[in-house]
C-alpha cells in the first residue's frame, strides 16, 4: 500500500505536502516490518531540525528505531493522540497514524523526495 | 481473563498451617511486654494461610507453565542457555558459603574470600588479562564499569574522549552502557561477511575515540579474524579495546581476549560459566583488565597477603564502588565449582563442543532457511526467516510455532543487519538427538508454511496460554494484584 500523490524516503517516511506546511508519517511498510509499536517520543512543537536529522524514536515489540525528518524546517505540530494509542501507527499509518506537521524553510527541501513509484521499487513491491 | 493457577492469597483458608513451630523453650511472655506500644502492629500482615503440600504443588504447577533447562532445549542466541549443573547448587548451600555475614571481619571469612580471589585468577588466566572486580551484578554493569574505568584511565593521562565506536551488529546494551557513562556512541559498518568494516573503522577512529566495544565472536556467531589489524587501529589512535564478554562461550582454553589485545572484558558468569539465569534473580558481570587499568577497579580489591586474604580499599585512582558490598557472591560460588569441576581441558571440550553444535544446526538448516553468512560459525549462528516470509509466515510466527514442539524460541529479529532474524545457540550441552529433535521440529515447520501456514500463523496451539499482548504489556505494564480488589 504505497499512496500515490505522496513522497517518500529511503528510509520509510512518508510526506504529504500542503503549501509550504508538510505532513509527515511512516510507510505501511515500515509498520508492517516493525510489527505493534509501543511507544512514539516525538520532537516539541517549534524545534528546528535538519533533514535527516533523527527527531524522534519509534519502540515496537521488536526494536527501537530512529525516525528521521524527511524534509528540514520547523515543527508546526505533533500528533498527540499517539501517546495514548500509538498503535494508531499500525491500523492507519497515511492517516490518523501521521507522526509530526514540518514547516519547511523551502521547496529545495523536497527535492530529494522519492515518488511512489520509485519508494515502490525500493521494497520491492513496484 | 482467563486464569490457569490462582494466587497463593487465593489458595488461603483461615487457620491452615503449613509449618510446625518447635516447642518454646523459655517461658512464653506476651508481645506487649518485651516490646514498646509504637512497635506493635494493629493488624495483622495479609499472608497466605496454606498447608505444605499446597506450596509445593502451586509453585511445581507454576513452573510447568514457564519453560527453562531443565524442561527442554532452549537455544536462545546470545544467552548462552546452557545446563547448570546441580553440583552448582551443592556447593552455594555449603553453610560456609550461604551463611556467612558481608559485614563480618575478614579473618573470619578467609575461605570466602579465597573463593573469590581464586575466581579472579581464573578468570585473568582463562582470557589472558591481569586483574579482575567481580563486583558488577550482570553483563550491563559490567559494561558500564568498564567503561567508566576506560574513561577514568583517559582522564587520568589529562586527555578527556568523547566516543566510543560500536559495530552495527553490536547487542544493544552496548550503546546503552556509552549514553549512561557520557560517552557518544558511533556506529561502525559490517562488511559483506559479517564482520567489522575495517575501512570504516579506520575512518571512524580518531583521538576522540575513547574505545571501540567489540564482541567476538561477533552477534552472528562469527570470530572477527581481523582483529589485529583492528587492535592496531584503536590502540594507533590511542583508544582502548573492549570486549563484550557475552560470546566467551566459543573461546575457552582456545583464544583468550588479552592475547588478542582487548584492554577490558566483561564476562557473564550466567551464561559462560553455568549460573542460572535471569528471572529477575541474580547474574555475575565480572571485568577484567590488563594492568594498565588496574588502579581504576572498583574498590574493594581483594588482596593476598602471604596465607592470609584481605579487601583492600586503598586505591585512589579506583572508579569506587559499583555494587553493595562484593557483588552476587553466590553465583561465585557457583561458577568457581564448574570452572574446578571442568577443568582446563573440561572448558576447551566446551566451546570446541558448542561450535560443533552450532555449526551441525546450521548445515542441516541452511538448505530450508536462508542462511546470510554461509562461512563456518563459532558457537551459534543467524538464519534468516525471508523465504518464509515471502510466503506469509513471519519469523515471529515460526518462532511462536517451534513453542508447540516443547523447544524455547531462538532470538529473533536480532541482529538487526539480517532481516527476518532467528539467532540459534544451542551451546555444549545438548545431545545429537536433541540437535536431531530440533533439526526435525524446523523442517517440519518450513513444510507448513507451504501447506498449512495458518497452523503456523496461529501458534502456539499447546502452550497453557496462546500468544500474549506484548505490546499492551509494553504499554501498560500492570503486575500489582490488590488483594482487595480481585484480579
Amino acid at each position: 500500500m504505497i499512496p500515490d500523490g505522496l513522497k517518500y524516503t529511503k528510509t520509510h517516511e512518508w510526506v504529504r505536502v500542503d503549501g509550504t506546511e508538510v505532513t509527515c508519517g511512516i510507510t505501511d511498510h515500515a509498520q508492517s516490518e516493525l510489527g505493534d509499536v509501543v511507544f512514539v517520543e516525538l520532537p516539541e512543537k517549534g524545534r528546528v531540525i535538519k533533514r535527516e536529522e533523527a527527531f524522534g524514536t519509534i519502540e515496537s515489540v521488536k526494536a527501537v528505531s530512529d525516525l528521521y525528518a524527511p524534509v528540514g524546517g520547523t515543527v508546526s505540530d505533533t500528533n498527540r493522540l499517539l501517546g495514548e494509542t500509538p498503535e494508531t501507527i499500525n491500523k492507519d499509518p497515511y492517516g490518523d497514524g501521521w507522526l509530526v506537521k514540518i514547516s519547511i524553510s523551502g521547496q529545495g527541501e523536497l527535492e530529494h523526495l522519492m515518488s511512489a513509484e520509485e519508494y515502490g521499487k525500493l521494497i520491492g513491491e513496484g | 481473563m482467563n486464569i490457569l493457577e490462582p494466587t497463593i492469597f487465593d489458595l488461603s483458608q483461615e487457620g491452615r498451617q503449613g509449618a510446625a513451630l518447635p516447642d518454646l523453650d523459655v517461658p512464653e511472655k506476651p508481645l506487649e511486654e518485651l516490646l514498646p506500644e509504637e512497635s506493635l502492629r494493629r493488624d495483622l500482615p495479609h499472608l497466605p494461610e496454606v498447608s505444605e503440600p499446597e506450596v509445593v504443588r502451586h509453585f511445581i504447577h507454576l513452573s510447568s507453565f514457564n519453560h527453562h533447562i531443565d524442561k527442554g532445549f532452549y537455544p536462545l542466541g546470545s544467552c548462552t542457555m546452557k545446563y547448570n549443573p546441580k553440583v552448582n547448587e551443592v556447593s552455594a548451600r555449603l553453610p560456609g558459603f550461604a551463611r556467612v555475614h558481608p559485614l563480618a571481619p575478614a579473618k573470619t571469612v578467609q575461605g570466602a574470600l579465597r573463593l573469590m580471589h581464586e575466581l579472579g585468577d581464573l578468570l585473568c588466566r582463562i582470557s589472558g588479562l591481569d586483574e579482575v572486580t567481580l563486583q558488577p551484578a550482570a553483563g550491563a554493569q559490567g559494561e558500564l564499569a568498564g567503561l567508566m574505568m576506560i574513561r577514568a584511565y583517559h582522564d587520568k593521562r589529562g586527555h578527556r574522549r568523547s566516543k566510543v565506536l560500536i559495530p552495527d551488529s553490536a547487542h544493544g546494551t552496548n550503546p546503552a552502557s556509552v549514553t549512561l557513562a557520557g560517552y557518544r556512541s558511533v556506529q561502525v559498518a559490517s562488511n559483506d561477511r559479517g564482520l567489522v568494516d575495517i575501512d570504516d573503522l579506520r575512518r571512524a577512529a580518531d583521538e576522540e575515540v575513547a574505545a571501540l566495544m567489540l564482541t567476538n565472536p561477533n552477534t552472528l556467531g562469527l570470530f572477527e579474524s581481523d582483529i589485529e589489524e583492528i587492535e592496531r587501529i584503536v590502540h594507533g589512535v590511542g583508544a582502548q579495546l573492549y570486549m563484550d564478554g557475552a560470546n566467551l562461550n566459543a573461546l575457552l582454553g582456545i583464544a583468550r581476549p588479552g592475547d588478542m589485545g582487548f584492554d577490558v572484558v566483561h564476562f557473564n558468569l550466567h551464561k559462560t560459566f553455568s549460573t542460572p539465569h535471569g528471572g529477575g534473580g541474580p547474574g555475575a558481570g565480572p571485568v577484567g583488565v590488563k594492568a594498565h587499568i588496574g588502579p581504576f577497579l572498583p574498590v574493594p580489591v581483594i588482596l593476598r597477603d602471604g596465607e592470609e586474604y584481605r579487601l583492600d580499599y586503598d586505591r585512589p585512582d579506583s572508579i569506587g564502588k559499583i555494587q553493595s558490598f562484593y557483588g552476587n557472591f553466590g553465583v561465585m560460588v557457583r561458577a568457581y565449582t564448574y570452572i574446578r569441576m571442568m577443568g582446563a581441558r573440561g572448558l576447551r571440550a566446551v566451546s570446541e563442543n558448542a561450535i560443533i553444535n552450532a555449526n551441525y544446526l546450521k548445515r542441516k538448516l541452511e538448505g530450508t532457511y536462508d542462511l546470510p553468512y554461509p562461512q563456518h560459525c563459532q558457537h551459534e549462528f543467524v538464519l534468516s526467516g525471508r523465504r518464509q516470509k515471502e510466503q506469509g509466515v513471519k519469523t515471529l510466527d515460526i518462532a511462536k510455532r517451534l513453542l508447540d514442539f516443547g523447544v524455547h524460541a531462538p532470538t529473533i529479529y536480532f541482529p538487526l543487519i539480517v532481516p527476518e532474524a532467528l539467532m540459534i545457540e544451542p551451546t555444549e550441552t545438548e545431545s545429537k538427538e536433541s540437535l536431531d529433535a530440533f533439526i526435525d521440529a524446523m523442517l517440519t515447520i518450513a513444510r507448513e508454511v507451504s501447506t498449512d501456514p495458518e497452523r503456523v500463523r496461529t501458534a502456539p496451539h499447546t502452550t497453557p496460554v496462546r500468544r500474549l499482548d506484548e505490546a499492551g504489556a509494553g504499554r501498560k505494564l500492570d503486575v500489582r494484584q490488590r488483594a482487595d480488589r480481585g484480579v
